[in-house]
């Protein structure tokens, strides 16, 4: 710690004052970092094989007779998969976003800072002129940069399956009206940075448990323990009082945008939450992480 | 010592040990103070936007009523939001297999589509929905049930009545054939919006009801006039009902009825969102989807009547004699003789002993005159179905419905 300390105040203001442009040199070098880890790379390889396997199974289940729907199991939108395969992408979607794209997103941010300090790297990122509330603005970035691709991940690739396995053309919306494919395919990419959108809570818990222990595998493991409590917390009827602002608990209303017309309401509950708990952990994160001693 | 950030131009010193706990302590004050804010936020919102009631021309009970019953809107779209609280035991997943086994016995043992709207009518009688509704004239109406990622709708057009459940991907598709009153499935048939309910209410005021003029409100962004009505009569569960009504058009934008013995309404209904403007008339086109299971609703008729619900509540059974109504006012009470031996109709009938037995450990056995029987009692509706296989349904409290029935003996 005394490295840092050496470089850290005795700088004069004109000579240390970091150049604007190097948050972007450093948020590049942060994306390319964490885009490039194996783990990454192995996170997005399984979010992109849910809807594969999701679309190959409903392909076998209906091939055998045209009426062998299972009734009401599975993920939401499952039923209308056979008679549109933009459906494939809401559904894809729906089975992903309660747990995969989560600890995905979990992973990813509990590492964020808590495995630079594991790996004894932190402080040589901190010695670069960068400060520290920087560094969080550029790990939380990164952290949503892959909510992002991990999303669009899961959405190309069903919609890769559905194009393949399935028809496409016009869409029934939940609501009964028809609205044409190419609204469809806007409707798709909407759902998609919403589903992105909602994981925003999550990346910033994960962040800020991040920066309260030296040990990536305890950030992570953490934050996908949160993550499931959360989810067995809104399932249990005596804590409805409790439930509206748990972030996971309007995860589900992206299905709110295949209504006609659009039902807004638990949309903006869902992304009001999702910057409340962005605007809360984000700023405990700070101030634990600008107050912090760095030991490693 | 811990080092700084850079941007931060805070000196080194001999006291910093003490400054880094005060910053530290600062920098935390952020995160509680967004909380306290949302916190803030979150609670006294709804408190301030209650708190604006409109000021309105003054307008006496009778001339509201004429306001209702002139009120002519064709053109409408909104967003319901039904609240019930009827007290009845929340048995999740048993009640709706229940209901389900009940009316499919009703409709001459076929299994009845999820599309069917009868089958949907239950799930309305307990916890919160979002219903919406558009209406353009006569023959357009669309009602959609809001649920989980899916949504169930009943469409009218023209003579063409659709009803598609989009969790299950099945239609149900019944003509109407200018038979209106008869056709079961109409959204109309559906008390759910507040215009049904405040029609039904207000056939009910006579010598037993006050009706009032209870100040204003605004709902759903529109000034209101409330219409409080209030039986006169005691033994009666309903302690008040409140209208409110549009002061433009004279469309009745939300029903509460509350219980006499207090507590939260038993039945809410309010638009939270309502546009006078035409609705698009693609709302009322519905085309079954590729692949969707239709249920053609024609053959089906017969089961419908038995199972259409009565006008007093979904208490009665869903099939036997012609009910009978003793009492007057908001005393009525629906007399229903099955027929059936050995009590509890629904349950014993469909073979079912353990629900039977269930059902029987959820009433109050009670016995009198009437011989003995078992009584059911939600927040509203009381129920007696005596052992003899006679059922005693109705708005009132439990003494009254056994003194009911042991004068009707």
């Amino acid at each position: 710690m005394s490295q840092v300390e050496l470089v850290g105040p005795s700088g004069t203001g004109a000579v240390r004052r970091p150049n604007p442009l190097w948050t972007l040199g450093l948020l590049r070098s942060e994306l390319v970092t964490t885009f490039r880890r194996w783990r990454t790379l192995a996170l997005l390889a399984v979010l992109a094989a849910v809807p594969v396997l999701v679309g190959i199974a409903v392909k076998i289940q209906t091939s055998g007779g045209s009426g062998g729907r299972g009734g009401d199991g599975g993920p939401a939108f499952i039923t209308q998969i056979t008679n549109n395969g933009l459906f494939l992408v809401f559904t894809a979607l729906a089975a992903t976003l309660p747990f995969f794209l989560p600890m995905a997103i979990g992973v990813v941010a509990g590492d964020a800072i808590a495995g630079e300090a594991n790996s004894g790297t932190l402080r040589y990122l901190l010695v670069a002129p960068a400060g520290r509330s920087r560094l969080l603005l550029v790990k939380y970035t990164t952290t949503m940069a892959f909510c992002l691709v991990a999303t669009l991940v899961v959405a190309v690739s069903a919609l890769t399956v559905g194009a393949l396995l399935f028809p496409l053309g016009e869409l029934t919306t939940i609501s009964g009206t028809r609205i044409s494919f190419a609204d469809g395919l806007g409707r798709a990419l909407l759902i998609a940075l919403v589903v992105a959108a909602s994981l925003v809570g999550v990346a910033a818990l994960g962040l800020f448990i991040s920066t309260l222990t030296h040990s990536g595998i305890a950030a992570m493991a953490t934050t996908v323990g949160l993550l499931i409590t959360v989810q067995i917390l809104d399932q249990i009827p005596q804590l409805h009082a409790l439930q509206p602002y748990f972030f996971s608990h309007y995860w589900l209303s992206f299905a709110d945008l295949m209504r006609d017309p659009v039902y807004w309401d638990d949309l903006i509950h869902n992304l009001g939450l999702q910057v409340l708990y962005a605007a809360v952990f984000g700023s405990a994160a700070w101030a634990r992480f600008t107050t912090k001693d760095i030991t490693a | 010592m811990a080092p700084y950030e850079s941007d931060d131009n805070t000196p080194a010193g001999e006291v910093e040990d003490v400054r880094d706990g005060r910053r530290a302590a600062a920098r935390y004050v952020v995160p509680v103070a967004v909380v306290g804010v949302a916190a803030a936020t979150i609670g006294l919102v709804p408190a301030f936007a209650g708190s604006g009631d409109p000021t309105l021309p003054k307008i006496s009970a009778q001339q509201l009523i004429e306001k209702i019953a002139k009120s002519d809107v064709q053109q409408l779209s909104g967003t319901v939001k039904i609240s019930t609280d009827l007290g009845l035991p929340n048995l999740g997943g048993l009640q709706s297999s229940f209901a389900s086994g009940a009316l499919g016995k009703g409709a001459g043992g076929k299994d009845g589509s999820a599309a069917d709207p009868s089958s949907k009518l239950l799930e309305l009688a307990s916890g919160t929905h979002t219903l919406r509704v558009a209406t353009d004239g006569q023959d357009k109406q669309k009602l959609s049930l809001i649920e989980q990622a899916a949504e169930y709708s009943v469409i009218r057009n023209g003579t063409d009545v659709w009803g598609y459940d989009s969790a299950s991907n099945s239609a149900y598709h019944s003509t109407a054939a200018g038979d209106h009153k008869s056709d079961k499935v109409t959204p109309r048939d559906v008390p759910a919006t507040p215009k049904d309910l405040a029609e039904q209410a207000l056939k009910a005021t006579d010598r037993t009801t006050s009706v009032t003029v209870d100040g204003t409100a605004q709902i759903a962004g529109r000034d209101a006039y409330k219409l409080l009505i209030k039986p006169k009569q005691s033994g009666t569960t309903v302690g008040a009902i409140s209208i409110a009504v549009d002061a433009k058009t004279g469309l009745p934008l939300k029903f509460t009825l509350t219980p006499a013995s207090g507590g939260a309404a038993v039945v809410d209904v309010g638009f939270t969102e309502v546009s006078f403007a035409k609705p698009a008339a693609s709302t009322f086109d519905f085309t079954p989807p590729k692949g969707a299971k239709v249920t053609q609703g024609d053959d089906r008729k017969a089961g419908e009547k038995a199972q259409k619900p009565g006008p007093k509540g979904r208490e009665k059974a869903e099939r036997g004699a012609e009910p009978k109504t003793i009492g007057q006012g908001w005393n009525s009470i629906v007399v229903l003789d099955t027929g059936s031996k050995g009590g509890l109709p629904s349950a014993s009938s469909s073979g079912n002993s353990t629900a039977s037995g269930f059902l029987n450990s959820l009433g109050d056995h009670v016995s009198g005159k009437f011989g003995s029987g078992t009584v059911f009692s939600t927040r509203l509706v009381n129920a007696l179905i005596t052992d003899n296989g006679k059922v005693y349904a109705g708005a009132v409290t439990k003494d009254a419905l056994l003194k009911a029935a042991n004068a009707g003996k």
